[in-house]
Parts: structure tokens; C-alpha cells; sequence
């Protein structure tokens, strides 16, 4: 492949330090935050086990769960693969490495900060934004120079189209920005204290305006944006359908933007505002499920690969999982499904299909693509033991959904079960003591997903110790 | 909402489904049902597409759910303060379920209504429905065998706070109690507070140092006895335990008298009259003093788990 040559003569390389630095950094916080999900499942069964320590409570760790496995574990696998896409789809070295590395160092330093104040207490109370001001400030700074990064490799791009990739990429970079800001706005009253300038239901709304959306752009379009470049790569095979793409990826971005009333359901929320979630919640079933189409027709002339590639394994699993959370998603924002599943087990089920399911799955099976190649190996140490890592999380997965979704179904129905003479037919601990046993399982499916992280945090020391890292000339475009 | 809000909502939720369909119609329309066309985009040396039309189930899928959405939005509130022909709104399913239940239940304490707590203990339907109370209402502190638990009374044991007449059980589920113990630890002193743990310890005949009893009994006398009284045996008036029945609230070691007398203590036992109503109450308390005295002279007590 001819290279591109910069005015000195010499071939310009891509910028694959910060990559492989997200990349491993990736697999790090994917063990942190899923061993904290361990610790706090195990919680749930045995509650002595915070040894009485308040930042071993359940209450201070739950935060540091999603915390981790979303903004550190699923956000650098996001940084990780945009930039690693963004060069190569647009033939040229990233905008800036000085921004680059700030990005890396300025991440981790809001990783590290959240992983120190949400056990000690320090929190805005407000889900998946718990972080206080210094720091959402801070991440505001480093997704402002991630834009650049992003945006300016885009514009300096030496082809015409835009990959289908990088459209999703660039509606995430932009919706987290707008999320992140409008979400966070405090007054500061302290350093480690703010005060929200939105109250009552507004609050609320605003919240989970930011929190669906966190799911739809972060955990979903981004993601899509990983699934668009390492599917057809792995797989050898073109995009099914480029007018395909564009359909769904205008109607999710747009659609998605409606859907966060359906966390409100029977709430003081006004009638309106629910029905606008839960409308939109159904219309969003087609745009999501596009994604799917694309990805696994893609894979279709190339089902054989199926059998002895377990990266490709982990992507057709990964979009299984994702077409069927966006199936069940939309499902339990019918309000009165919703009236059944709200604040049981089933929401914790649904999610986790979509965390473990769609997002981990795509960032595992991308990673085991990506590593050999940044450090110029044509695959992982053992293809074998990918395949076990595969084999363990898929059925950990499994378990834990299933005993969320019974678990979750029982609870909203002995919790609504009423007698004759108006009483209550369960208490509430009974409806809890049934519950302990799924409580068990689910842990049970956690243990096994992480030991799947385990085998691959193995597998990838083993692949990049010792090995120089690759020098990747910048490819000339085809045309 | 006023009328330009609701008008920019309307307007921006029909305008979004619309351009949904605008979408479908404008990618499809060229090239339908054309297979499996390559476009001429290459990215990274081989990443191609082709342009196969897309799957029409997948089309109707997303039409489908596009029309019934604006049929919801015809039929129920969402365009912004159109109520919705059908005029339903989530305050008036409410109430009317909430009315339905209120005249099943009605009806169905019809009967027990004006009952002394003496013949509601002897019905075995309402002390059934009175378990369940209990199970939902109660149990949460005084425990599903309503024994109790340090800080929460046992209610089976005949000894009574507040009184254990019809009156006074009523009036504590229905109104509730505030039981203040104050903090005598300032004025007592360190060596007062010990006092006056052995000569309490000496009510209830547990065993204690004779010259420290001794020291705490005029102690006793002058402070604690306005609410325990001369002899200890408490006030119901005021809610003061007795303290010579070897029944403790909160703990009979050392270390918890010390906490009780040094620092004091508040419990409370919430209202329950307007959460539940009249009926309810009276279950309650009928159910209540059954677990200390049998009501059928002799016999076990009615357990509050049943199972």
C-alpha cells in the first residue's frame, strides 16, 4: 500500500502511542470496575461485607460500578478505537499529538479522581453524574480538546466521504458535550460541594434527559461507531448497506434525543412529557435495530470465519445482545409494562444485557483485533485462550440476565399482589428472601465475566511484553 | 404551559416523525430494489460498501411504529397540552382505581365497624386481614413476631409503655409516641452516671456494687424519679418504662445503661390514624393486645407470622 510522505520526504506515521495507551488502559479499568461490580453483587447476598466501612458501603461503591465501567472501562475503549478509526478512515496522522496525549493524561486523572471521592462520600447524587464540580469541570476540558482532536482529523481528512464510523463518533463527541455541561450546571459552594441549579421535576427530567441520552450516544452510538469499523475489517467483507446507515443513523440520533421521560413513568412528571418518552421509546425500535441489520449482514458472506475466529464470535455476540436490548428497551417503556418492571431487578438485567451483552462484547472482540496490530503482531498471543475468554463471558452473561430478568419479573409481581381486604399479599423482605437466590446466580454469571477480563488481561501482557511498538505509515487514499 | 410552548412542542415531535418518514422514502426511492450495489467509497486500503436496499420488514417496522405513534399522540396527552380525545389523564386512572378499592374495602369492613376490640379479636377474617396489616404496617420495626428489638418494644409481653388499655393501645397506633429520655450525663457527673446504672441494676435484682447502689439510690431519687417515680416503677402518662420488671427498651448491659442514663434516648413510634383509618386502627389494636391476652383465656396467643 503506498503511504502518504510528508515535506521532508519521510513516510508520516499514524499517531498509535495514545491508541495503544487507551487500549491497555481499557483492559485495566475493565477489571477495576467490573471487580467493584463483584464486590458490591457479593454485597447484596452478605451485607457485612463493607466491614462496617464507610467507603466500602454499598451505597459509596455502586457509584464507583458505573462510574468505572462506563467512563473508564467503556470510555477509553471509545478513545481508543475513535482515534485509532479516525486516522485510518481519513488517511492522515491525528489533528494534534500534544492535544492527544492531553486527552490521555487528562481521562485518567478524571478516572482517578472519581475512583478517590465517590467512596469518600464526595457526590452530586445524580446517577452516572455523580462527580462534584471540580472534576465535571475538568472533564468538560478534556472532551473540548477530544473535539478537537476529533473534529480537526476530520477536516484535514484526504478522502471525500466521511466513513460511516466517524458519523457516530462525531454525534457522541458532540451529544456528551451537551449532556455532560447542561446536566452538571451547580452552583459551588465548596470544593467537594454544589448545589444544582435545577430542582423538583425539572431535576429529574434534566437528569434523565442526560442519562438516557448517556446511554444512547455513549453506550450505543459510539459503539455502533467501534461496530462499523471492526466488523467489516474482521470479517473481510463491505458494508451491507450504505443508504441503510444513513436511515438509521438520522433517526437514532434524532429519535434517541426524545426517550428519557420513560424513567419517569408514574411519576409527578407531567402526562405529555411520559408520552412523548414512551411514543418515542417505540419508534426507536427500527433506528436501533438498523445497526444490527448492517452488522450482521455484513457478516453474512462470511458465516464460515464464524467457526475459527473467536474475535468474530465476540462481535456477532455482541450484536445479538444488542438487537435484543434495544428490543426489550423499548418493550418496558410501554407504560404498562413499565408499571411491572420499574424498580425491580428487571432494569438491572435489561442493562447489563446491553453492558456486558453489546458494549464489553464489541470493546472485547475490537481490542483482540486491535492489540496484535499495534504492536505489529498478526493476532493475540493464544487465539485459544480468546476463545475460552469468549466461552466464559458469554455464558456469565447469560447468567446474570436470566436470574435478573426472573428475579426482577417476580418482584414487580409480589410486589403489586393485593388481597381481598386491601393488605398487601408479600412484605417487602419476603419479596427480598426470594430474591437471594437469583442474587446468587447473578453473582455468580459477575465471577465468571471477570475472570474472562482476567484471562484476557493475561493473554494481552503476553502479546505486547517484550514486543516493540508498531510504526504504521499513513495509507494513501484509494482515489 | 402556555400556548406558544405547547405549540413548539406539537410542532417539533410531528416534525421529527415526519422527517423520519421523509428519510425512509428519500433513501429508498432511488435504485429500490437494486441488489446488493458496491458504492465507490474505499477506506484503510479495503473497506468498501455496498447499497443494497433495505430489508422491507425492517422499513415496515419502523412505518408501523411511526403511525402508532401519532395515534397515541391522537388519542392521548403528548402534543403538548392537547389533552387527547379520549381525555384521559394518570391523576384520574388513579383516583378512580384508588375510589374502586376504597369501596371494596368499605363493604368489606361494613360489618366490623362499631365492634368492640374484644369481638374484633374473636373474628377470625379480621384478625386475618389484621396480620396482613401488622405483616405490612409494623413488622418493619417491631418485627413479624412482633417481639421487638432493642430500641423497638416487644408488644407480646404484656409490659406496656403507654398503657395497655383499649384507649391507650388506640391512641398510640393512631396518634403515635414521642418517648424522650433526656441526657443526664452533665449533671450527673461521671461517677453519678455509674451510680445510678448499679442502683437501676439493683430494681430489676440484677447484680451490681453494693456501695455504688448505694451511693445512686438518693441520685435516683432526686433526679429520676420525677418520671419513674419513687420506686421505679415508671409512669405510663409520660411513657417512663418500669424499671424494676427486668424489661429492657434498650439494652440491660452496663455500656447501654450508660448510653441510656449519660446521653439519653428518643423513640418514636409514627402516626397511623390518617394512613390507614379508623377501621385499620382498630384491627390493629384488636390484633395488637390479642398477642397478650388470649382471647380465648389460657391459650397460646394468635403468632404474628402465621407461617
Amino acid at each position: 500500500m503506498p503511504s502518504a510522505i510528508d515535506s521532508a520526504g519521510i513516510a508520516v506515521t499514524y499517531n498509535d502511542k495514545v491508541v495503544r495507551q487507551f487500549a491497555i488502559m481499557t483492559v485495566v479499568w475493565g477489571i477495576v470496575g467490573m471487580l467493584v461490580g463483584v464486590i458490591i453483587a457479593a454485597q447484596l447476598i452478605w451485607p457485612d461485607l463493607n466491614f462496617g466501612l464507610p467507603f466500602l458501603s454499598y451505597g459509596r461503591l455502586r457509584p464507583l460500578h458505573t462510574n468505572a465501567v462506563i467512563f473508564a472501562f467503556g470510555g477509553c475503549a471509545l478513545f481508543a478505537s475513535s482515534y485509532y478509526v479516525v486516522q485510518r478512515t481519513c488517511h492522515v496522522r491525528l489533528f494534534s499529538d500534544a492535544l492527544a496525549a492531553f486527552t490521555f493524561w487528562g481521562w485518567q486523572l478524571v478516572i482517578v479522581l472519581a475512583a478517590i471521592t465517590l467512596p469518600l462520600g464526595i457526590t452530586q447524587s445524580k446517577e452516572y453524574a455523580e462527580l462534584e464540580w471540580p472534576i465535571d469541570l475538568l472533564i468538560a476540558v478534556v472532551w473540548v480538546a477530544y473535539a478537537v482532536v476529533f473534529f480537526g482529523t476530520l477536516a484535514v481528512r484526504k478522502v471525500k466521504h466521511i466513513y460511516v464510523a466517524n458519523w457516530f463518533f462525531a454525534a457522541y463527541v458532540i451529544t456528551i458535550a451537551v449532556l455532560h455541561i447542561f446536566n452538571n450546571l451547580s452552583i459551588p459552594v465548596t470544593l467537594t460541594k454544589s448545589y444544582d441549579i435545577y430542582s423538583g421535576v425539572v431535576d429529574a427530567m434534566v437528569q434523565w434527559w442526560y442519562g438516557h441520552n448517556a446511554v444512547g450516544f455513549f453506550l450505543t452510538a459510539a459503539f455502533l461507531g467501534m461496530m462499523y469499523y471492526f466488523v467489516p475489517k474482521q470479517a473481510g467483507r463491505p458494508i451491507y448497506s450504505y443508504r441503510l446507515s444513513i436511515v438509521h443513523f438520522w433517526a437514532l440520533i434524532s429519535i434517541y434525543m426524545w426517550a428519557g421521560p420513560h424513567h419517569l413513568h408514574y411519576t409527578t412528571l407531567p402526562d405529555w412529557a411520559q408520552s412523548v418518552g414512551m411514543v418515542f421509546s417505540l419508534i426507536l425500535l427500527a433506528p436501533s435495530w438498523g445497526g444490527m441489520i448492517n452488522g450482521m449482514m455484513t457478516l453474512s458472506g462470511a458465516w464460515d470465519k464464524l467457526r475459527t475466529d473467536p474475535v468474530l464470535k465476540f462481535m456477532i455476540v455482541a450484536l445479538s445482545f444488542y438487537g435484543m436490548s434495544t428490543f426489550e428497551g423499548p418493550m418496558m417503556s410501554i407504560k404498562t409494562v413499565n408499571s411491572l418492571s420499574h424498580y425491580t431487578d428487571w432494569t438491572i438485567g435489561h442493562v447489563h444485557s446491553g453492558a456486558l451483552g453489546w458494549v464489553a462484547f464489541m470493546t472485547i472482540g475490537s481490542l483482540y483485533a486491535l492489540i496484535p496490530k499495534l504492536w505489529g503482531e498478526k493476532q493475540m498471543y493464544s487465539v485459544k485462550l480468546v476463545e475460552v475468554h469468549f466461552w466464559i463471558a458469554t455464558v456469565g452473561v447469560v447468567l446474570y440476565i436470566a436470574a435478573m430478568w426472573i428475579a426482577g419479573v417476580m418482584q414487580g409481581l409480589m410486589w403489586r399482589a393485593v388481597n381481598p381486604d386491601g393488605t398487601l399479599t408479600y412484605t417487602f423482605v419476603e419479596a427480598l428472601k426470594n430474591t437471594y437466590p437469583f442474587y446468587a446466580v447473578r453473582l455468580l454469571g459477575g465471577v465468571m465475566y471477570l475472570s474472562g477480563m482476567l484471562i484476557m488481561a493475561y493473554n494481552v501482557i503476553k502479546t505486547v511484553a517484550a514486543k516493540q511498538p508498531a510504526l504504521v505509515p499513513v495509507a494513501a487514499p484509494a482515489h | 404551559m402556555n400556548s406558544g410552548t405547547s405549540a413548539i412542542i406539537a410542532v417539533v415531535v410531528i416534525a421529527n416523525a415526519l422527517a423520519s418518514l421523509w428519510l425512509i422514502w428519500w433513501t429508498n426511492k432511488s435504485n429500490a430494489g437494486k441488489a446488493a450495489k458496491e458504492t465507490t467509497h474505499v477506506w484503510d486500503g479495503d473497506l468498501t460498501e455496498y447499497n443494497n436496499p433495505m430489508p422491507r420488514w425492517w422499513l415496515w417496522l419502523f412505518i408501523i411504529t411511526i403511525i402508532f405513534g401519532m395515534v397515541y399522540f391522537w388519542l392521548y396527552p403528548g402534543l403538548g397540552s392537547f389533552a387527547g380525545s379520549k381525555g384521559w389523564t394518570s391523576a384520574a386512572e388513579w383516583k378512580a382505581e384508588d375510589d374502586a378499592a376504597a369501596a371494596a374495602l368499605e363493604q368489606r369492613f361494613a360489618s366490623l365497624k362499631g365492634k368492640s376490640l374484644a369481638e374484633l379479636a374473636h373474628d377470625p377474617e379480621a384478625m386475618s386481614t389484621a396480620r396482613n396489616l401488622f405483616a405490612l404496617n409494623c413488622s418493619t420495626c417491631h418485627g413479624s413476631d412482633a417481639r421487638g428489638a432493642k430500641g423497638f418494644p416487644n408488644l407480646t409481653d404484656n409490659d406496656w409503655l403507654w398503657g395497655g388499655s383499649d384507649d391507650a393501645v388506640l391512641q398510640t397506633i393512631s396518634q403515635g409516641r414521642d418517648g424522650v429520655m433526656p441526657a443526664w450525663g452533665q449533671v450527673l457527673g461521671t461517677d453519678g452516671v455509674e451510680q445510678v446504672i448499679a442502683y437501676v441494676m439493683t430494681l430489676s435484682g440484677k447484680q451490681a456494687p453494693a456501695d455504688a447502689a448505694a451511693a445512686g439510690k438518693p441520685r435516683f431519687e432526686a433526679i429520676c424519679s420525677a418520671c419513674h417515680g419513687m420506686d421505679g416503677k415508671g409512669n405510663q402518662a409520660l411513657g417512663a418504662p418500669n424499671l424494676t420488671d427486668d424489661v429492657w427498651l434498650h439494652g440491660s448491659s452496663v455500656k447501654d445503661l450508660r448510653e441510656t442514663i449519660a446521653n439519653g434516648r428518643t423513640n418514636h413510634m409514627p402516626a397511623h390514624l390518617e394512613r390507614l383509618g379508623e377501621t385499620r386502627v382498630r384491627l390493629l389494636a384488636a390484633y395488637v393486645l390479642s398477642l397478650s391476652h388470649p382471647p380465648s383465656g389460657g391459650s397460646e396467643a394468635p403468632h404474628a407470622a402465621a407461617n
